[in-house]
């Protein structure tokens, strides 16, 4: 009985399993076929001819490349200002002695809570009135402003967490704030960083309303807006748009295999703490 | 140290700009949105002040309103007596140790990290009435000549996009439960088995109990996140066919960016803010008593 329970919970597992992989499977197998095989007598099983050429054609030809390094500088740049600006007020709300943080904290901490779409048009007319629609500031500009609160949430907690010695050791020493939080506290916030930095890469790369809305020309679009045009242009080649589909997903997937379980810790940080 | 962490320079420049980016471009547009929803604004004439007739219009006069804000608790329904089930028992079942528990993790993860632009245009096609995943099962299993166009009769429309909605964060609330469920000290097991409890029984009245601030929290994500819903039914399916299948973040875009009904559309993204404040508010009064009777234990 024991042994057959086993087995059924077991089975449940694999079928949820196989439900979570198979979409991705298919889209991997017709991202490198031929239309003849997806649309023919080989739709499930691995491409016959491994056609590599419709992720050249994708990356050339379609554009993908454009949007690929597009959203590699918004979303680098994004994490990058978005971890110092982070880092240095997250310092100041847990260790500097003020009497307004607490408020500080909260505001920040309600930000988490505000969809994006509540924010969309008056940003839209903002960055249209300062005349940055259209460029990298427009997108960076609300990527970094929406990325602060979670990673200010989490560092803050953090920071909290660390034991004021070192710091009042160096103090005493006579060493200035700035040195002191750039030797002493960034080295140690570090894997709180790397948690944060995953939330805020994650955010921007896969992010679709504002790229959709703020960016209007070809040149600055990013991966996500980009497909979605690139897969009206291509309406019948699946493939071209398979292998679309699998550059945008590969830095992200890659990221996850390489650091699964900071990228599983990053992405329930908010839940756990909240 | 008191007196260096004190000084008012330092915390101005370790705050401010934070402070200053965060309020001018997420707060204050936060604010703008809920002022301009009073008023009837095309964006470009006067403004003219309509108290809360906007908000009224939404369940009075909108065609699609209604159907859409159904449509948005439809989805936030499944999310959280489909998804959400799944997500515990999976969570279940691999906190107490199975073999490669940790690939079953990493494997059910995987979608929560893919753009949910992707997804979209995936389930599209999986969709799809001649070479769709979905209907080369159907043919395999039974009709061989099975034809449906899934997301593009109003029926189905909308519920077709539910379906990726629900699947691609069934890893992310499993792993929520996981964690929480990973953080409840054995002794509270050990203690129920010498007394002879069950393993359901010890499902009920030690695991859930001692889970309700996680379970709080992601019911919170998932309700809230249904009622803001977009990007996956933008792309999938634009709202249509006929408005079939629209949420409110779906007419709050076309009246804001295609309509210029900037008052309006403003109105619809206020009234989504409120919801979701509303409702987490009421979860968590509702959770309040369970989270006391986890302190008393």
């Amino acid at each position: 009985m024991k042994k057959l329970n086993k087995k059924i919970l077991f089975a449940i597992l694999l079928i949820i399993a196989f439900c979570q992989l198979f979409p991705l499977y298919w889209l991997i197998t017709f991202s490198l076929k031929s239309n003849a095989e997806i649309f023919g007598e080989n739709v499930l099983g691995l491409p016959r001819y491994w056609l590599w050429e419709n992720y050249a054609t994708a990356l050339n030809d379609g554009g993908i490349l454009r949007y690929f390094i597009n959203s590699i500088i918004y979303t680098g740049l994004t994490v990058i200002i978005v971890g110092v600006l982070t880092s240095m007020s997250a310092y100041a709300i847990a260790r500097m002695k003020w009497k307004s943080k607490d408020l500080v904290f909260s505001i920040f901490t309600l930000g988490i809570m505000i969809p994006t779409q509540a924010a969309l048009l008056p940003l839209f007319q903002v960055i249209d009135k300062l005349g940055l629609k259209g460029g990298y500031l427009g997108l960076l500009i609300p990527y970094v402003a929406f990325g602060i609160p979670m990673s200010v949430m989490i560092l803050t907690g953090f920071y909290k967490g660390i034991p004021r010695e070192m710091e009042e050791a160096a103090y005493i020493d006579g060493c200035g704030v700035f040195k002191c939080f750039v030797t002493i506290m960034l080295p140690m916030i570090r894997p709180a960083l790397a948690t944060a930095s995953i939330f805020t890469f994650l955010g921007a790369w896969n992010e679709l309303m504002f790229a959709n809305t703020l960016i209007d020309s070809d040149l600055y679009r990013t991966l996500p807006v980009g497909i979605m045009s690139f897969a009206g242009q291509y309406t019948t080649n699946w493939g071209l748009i398979g292998a679309g589909m699998v550059i945008a997903t590969l830095p992200t997937i890659l990221i996850y295999f390489l650091l699964s379980n900071q990228v599983q810790q990053s992405l329930i940080a908010g839940a756990i703490k909240g | 140290m008191d007196r260096i962490l004190g000084k008012k320079s330092y915390i101005a420049v370790f705050v401010l700009p934070t402070l200053l980016i965060f309020l001018g471009f997420v707060v204050v547009p936060l604010i703008t949105t809920g002022i301009y929803s009073l008023f009837e604004y095309n964006g470009v004439g006067k403004m003219n002040f309509l108290g809360l007739s906007n908000y009224i219009k939404l369940f009075t006069e909108d065609r699609y309103f209604p159907n859409a804000l159904k449509n948005s608790f439809i989805l936030a329904g499944a999310s959280i007596f489909i998804q959400l089930p799944i997500s515990f028992i999976l969570a279940l079942i691999l906190s107490r140790g199975v073999k490669g528990e940790k690939y079953f993790r990493t494997i059910y993860f995987i979608p929560v990290v893919i753009s949910s632009m992707v997804i979209g245009q995936l389930w599209m096609r999986i969709f799809r009435s001649d070479y769709g995943l979905l209907n080369i099962f159907i043919r395999a299993l039974g009709p061989k000549d099975f034809e449906f166009s899934w997301l593009s009769e109003p029926k189905t429309a909308f519920l077709s996009t539910v379906v990726p909605a629900v699947w691609q964060y069934i890893g992310y609330h499993m792993l929520i439960y996981y964690a929480g469920i990973k953080s409840i000290s054995p002794d509270y097991y050990e203690a129920a088995q010498i007394d002879g409890a069950s393993k359901l029984m010890t499902t009920f009245k030690i695991t859930i109990p001692l889970l309700a601030p996680v379970i709080k929290t992601s019911l919170i994500f998932s309700l809230t996140g249904s009622l803001r819903s977009f990007d996956l039914i933008y792309v999938m399916t634009g709202g249509g066919p006929n408005h079939a299948s629209e949420v409110p973040a779906t007419l709050m875009y076309n009246n804001l960016f295609r309509k210029s009904l900037y008052g309006y559309g403003s109105a619809q993204a206020f009234f989504i803010v409120l919801e979701c404040l509303i409702f987490s508010l009421i979860i968590g009064r509702l959770f309040k008593r369970a989270e006391e009777n986890v302190s008393v234990v």
